[in-house]
């Protein structure tokens, strides 16, 4: 068995020089032609870089030189990833007009290995939002059903690939972010362990929370990009110093003897259709060798309020700097105060501003102790529940939604119901610990459903390999409406 | 200060490190360059770019907290989240309650200790310009920022309350900085505000009584300003209470042109900074390994240093008690290597530090250009008695001028040659002929006299006579 990987594929066939990177691209950008103007999975195409790049990738191979493991792949990129000269807006209007002097870590490392950036994807403005709905230049819609969200807030970066913009992209996931839209949209998305992937470059949300993953169609490509941005980076202090997990190369090495834990927590608030899938999940898990078991950790369900004291907490400092000093949007007033208030009025949307309020609260003298803190002595007791877990099966399993894509507007009027769809991915956040969304079948509704595999820190390799056969266990999953790939 | 009353007075000192480049990027650490050259993401805030640590300016806050006899410990870094321009991010990045060094002391040369709460490390802001009348950011026509000084390394060295008069506080001041250019960390300049001094001045009745509301003074820019800062305020304090009033706790803003402190903000105002531990680094742990490296590399302090001129004059014979003052001047001003050098060659101990401590320390950078070399040169003429006192002093103001020059090509372009015994006795004996009543009465034992004769040759010779050759001929005369 050997997981398909239409991206490594590709790149095998552009090194080879059996196709070229133009005509890779030019599929893609034709598919973008096609739907992006109903889809709006991207804040800006960038289809003149992205040719000249391709030809740039053509005369190497031409020249005999190996452009690199990504040779000619078309990637999407976030909006929160700075890119050099490229505006790089977090589908803010506060950052309209900034163009970044600088390329993000993981940017340059994907050029390294010879990936064609094809455009910078929609999001929820600061990564704050599990719709898309919440980005200041329009929502993103799933391609698999067009009045439904595609999840967020990486929700440009999985309708892109789930919509054949592009074979791979990458998105930024704080608490749920990768993951959640990867599962509304049926592809693969995975958050790395903290501190594999560097930050250096990613607009920050939540800076102990935040870190930069892959979204692919396959779980191969998903590994084939890891390996590529994974590593040590001096730039960024929280960076690990030791090798990276590789996740390509132990793909195929099956699951037998492997123990999983089907996490109780998560299936609880989970719909029937859901629960269905991810029980299905196991029981291939467990015909491939696994050993499978339920597995509780109560402490998880605490995940979702601490998170909403930890992560705007943060923010609220992050984003302090969008003040209309020295770059983005500044709306003139009459002195230093009213210039900024003015400015942040403006320019941020209500979703971020609820947070920085929420967050500038919790931060406050005298509410500290209350919430802040408390909320980081929750975070330690879900690392020490995981740790327990972990000590009895290598990696749990659960759903990665509690439910399938919502309609657009469902919830945009209501916060709280909003903020329910991220209940079984934030833990891994609050852990650092990595996770992964495999496609597994669709639902009552013919919609996409994502199996979520969690593990311990540094365990990708692992989470990996267990995805791997997830997928080649996986029901035909329901094509995207309309649109094709190339 | 009124009688009745005592000051208790707590100082904040930040000191800029003498680093290459700044604490958390590699933008050059320099000051007066072009407004906003020395500028990166890093320093510059902006979105996506992160801190990394900068060993080197660890390195020097823990020879801070070395030479402030501090505990140098794990700690880590915070984030105080304030509105200003000037602060890239709009928070600034500060060791809080786990700082690098802390529970240390500094002995003043008056023998007496001041305590060190804490030395911690934190990023400096950028500087803002206020066009307009008022020259602050209100009511400003625009204001101009220069975010070169944006992330700066700094030191604050935070002193516990013990301080009582002004003249100690000076004394604090002055000995601080003269550690931390000693220790390598600073250059200590408080005129380009690399070293930044706030006051915390509260007054109280008795030594007994708890400590009273205090104030934070600002703004002052020279050890002198802040001896005259807090004898302002604590006046305005006790004139305050005197009156029935109460002290009411603010940041006050010394200004220096009117001679007084004026209120800045109340307690009432004060910024909730919302500190929480900064999550883009990660705990500094230095190991006892790198600290002892640290304090290895690290140059003699000034304590040590004042200690080593005194142990030379004692073993020279000469009294330290009058001469405590001369020792503080030549330590502090960085003059003690020449007063070494010249002892090493066989100079007294007594007349280097003289000549170190009064004419050297009129131009100490002149000095230290001269060199050692020519400098002992020049001690040894006058030592050996080729040179009289005010022809050394003569041509040591020439080599100063020149910032250096050889001593004796400088003595014989002037003429000056020390006077031959002969003539010396001729001369001595002409003045003493011709004022018989004055050397009857120095005879009859007036010897107040002896500086009267001293002056008739030292004015007939131009100034070539040795003055203790004159006396000990006046002696030699009268026995």
């Amino acid at each position: 068995m050997t997981s398909p990987a239409p991206a490594a594929d590709l790149a095998r066939a552009v090194r080879s020089g059996s196709r070229s990177a133009a005509d890779v691209l030019d599929g893609y950008l034709a598919a973008i032609d096609a739907d992006e103007e109903e889809i709006h999975a991207f804040n800006l195409v960038t289809a003149g870089s992205a040719r000249t790049r391709a030809d740039e990738i053509d005369r190497r191979v031409a020249d005999g030189e190996d452009p690199g493991l990504l040779a000619g792949v078309p990637v999407a990129l976030k909006d929160n990833l700075c890119t050099r000269g490229v505006a790089t807006t977090c589908s803010s209007r506060i950052l309209e007009g900034w163009l970044p002097p600088y390329d993000a870590t993981v940017v340059v490392r994907l050029r390294q290995a010879g990936a064609v950036v094809v455009g910078k994807t929609n999001m929820d403005e600061f990564a704050m939002g599990s719709s898309t709905e919440a980005s200041a230049f329009g929502p993103t819609r799933n391609p698999h059903d067009r009045g439904r969200v595609p999840g967020g807030s990486s929700g440009g970066s999985a309708a892109a690939v789930a919509a054949g913009f592009a074979p791979v992209a990458l998105g930024s996931d704080t608490g749920g972010s990768i993951r959640q839209p990867a599962a509304l949209c049926g592809v693969v998305g995975m958050k790395p362990t903290y501190g594999t992937v560097s930050r250096y470059g990613l607009v920050a949300f939540a800076s102990s929370l935040d870190q930069i993953g892959p979204l692919a169609t396959t779980v191969a490509d998903a590994a084939l990009l890891f390996d590529v941005i994974g590593g040590h980076d001096p730039l960024d202090s929280t960076s690990l110093d030791r090798p990276t997990p590789r996740a390509l190369s132990v793909l195929d090495d099956g699951v037998g003897g492997m123990r999983v834990g089907v996490l109780t927590e998560f299936m609880e608030g989970a719909s029937p259709d859901v629960v269905a899938r991810v029980r299905e999940a196991a029981g291939a898990l467990a015909a491939a060798g696994a050993r499978v078991e339920e597995v509780s950790v109560p402490v998880v369900t605490l995940g979702l309020s601490a998170y909403y004291l930890i992560a705007p907490g943060e923010a609220s400092s992050n984003l302090a700097r969008y003040d209309g000093v020295r770059y983005g949007l500044r709306v003139d007033a009459d002195d230093i105060v009213a210039m900024n208030t003015a400015t942040r009025s403006e320019g941020f949307g209500a979703e971020v501003k609820r947070r920085i309020m929420l967050g500038t609260y919790v931060l406050s003298a005298g509410y500290m102790d209350a919430y802040y803190n408390q909320a980081l002595r929750v975070r330690t007791r879900i690392i020490e529940g995981f740790d327990a877990a972990y000590r009895s099966c290598d990696v749990l399993l659960g759903p990665t939604t509690p439910t399938t894509a919502f309609p657009l507007g469902e919830k945009t009027g209501d916060p709280l119901t909003m903020y329910l769809s991220d209940v079984c991915t934030i833990p891994s956040n609050l852990a650092g610990h990595p996770a992964i969304s495999v496609p597994f079948g669709a639902g009552d509704d013919g919609l996409p459903i994502g199996v979520q595999l969690l593990g311990p820190a540094l365990s990708e390799s692992t989470l990996f390999k267990v995805a791997a056969v997830v997928e080649a266990a996986a029901p035909e999953s329901p094509a995207p409406a309309g649109g094709g790939r190339s | 200060m009124k009688p009745g009353w005592e000051m208790v007075i707590g100082l904040e000192v930040h000191c800029e490190l003498k680093t290459r480049t700044k604490l958390f990027c590699g933008c050059p650490n320099e000051f007066g360059d072009q407004p906003n050259t020395n500028v990166c993401p890093v320093c510059l805030g902006l979105p996506g770019s992160l801190p990394v640590l900068n060993q080197k300016a660890v390195e020097l806050a823990m020879a801070i907290g070395t030479a402030l006899n501090c505990q140098i410990r794990p700690s880590t870094f915070h984030r105080k989240n304030y509105f200003y321009p000037d602060q890239a991010k709009d928070y600034q990045i500060s060791q809080y309650d786990e700082p690098l060094n802390v529970h240390g002391h500094l002995d003043l040369p008056d023998g007496s200790t001041v305590g060190i709460e804490r030395a911690h490390m934190e990023e400096d802001t950028g500087k803002t310009t206020h066009a307009g009348a008022s020259g602050r950011i209100h009511g400003a026509d625009y204001s101009l920022v220069d975010y070169n000084r944006s992330g700066v390394p700094l030191v604050e060295i935070v002193s516990a309350p013990d301080i009582r008069t002004a003249d100690q506080a000076r004394a604090y001041a002055t000995e601080l900085r003269a550690i931390l250019v000693a220790s390598g960390a600073s250059d200590g300049k408080m005129e380009e505000g690399s070293m930044r001094v706030d006051a915390n001045v509260s007054v109280r009745r008795s030594a007994s009584d708890p400590f009273g509301t205090r104030c934070e003074i600002k703004n002052l820019n020279s050890v002198r300003s802040l001896g005259r800062a807090i004898e302002y305020e604590a006046d305005r304090q006790i004139a305050l209470l005197e009156s029935g009033g109460t002290v009411e706790q603010q940041t006050r803003h010394w200004d220096e042109g009117e001679g007084r402190t004026v209120a800045l903000r109340s307690k009432e105002e004060a910024y909730d900074y919302r500190y929480f531990l900064e999550p883009d680094l990660v705990p500094l742990v230095p190991d006892a390994e790198w600290i002892q490296a640290v304090s290895d590399t690290m140059g003699i302090l000034p304590a040590a240093r004042r200690a080593r001129l005194v142990e030379l004059l004692e073993e020279g014979g000469e009294s330290t008690a009058t001469r405590a003052d001369q020792v503080a001047t030549v330590v502090d001003l960085g003059l003690d290597d020449l007063v070494l050098a010249a002892v090493a060659a066989g100079v007294g101990a007594g007349l280097a530090l003289a000549r170190t401590a009064n004419e050297a320390a009129t131009d100490p950078p002149a000095a230290r250009q001269i060199g050692p070399r020519s400098y002992v040169a020049l001690l040894t003429m006058e030592a050996d008695g080729s040179l009289t006192a005010t022809q050394a002093k003569a041509v040591l103001g020439e080599m100063l001028a020149a910032g250096g020059g050889d001593p004796a090509a400088i003595a014989a372009a002037r003429g000056f040659e020390a006077m031959s015994e002969d003539s010396l006795v001729a001369t001595v004996a002409e003045a003493v002929a011709a004022h018989p009543d004055e050397w009857g009465r120095y005879r009859d034992g007036e010897d107040k006299l002896a500086g009267f004769f001293t002056g008739l040759v030292m004015k007939a010779t131009k100034g070539q006579a040795d003055g203790k050759a004159i006396n000990a001929e006046l002696r030699r005369l009268r026995s």
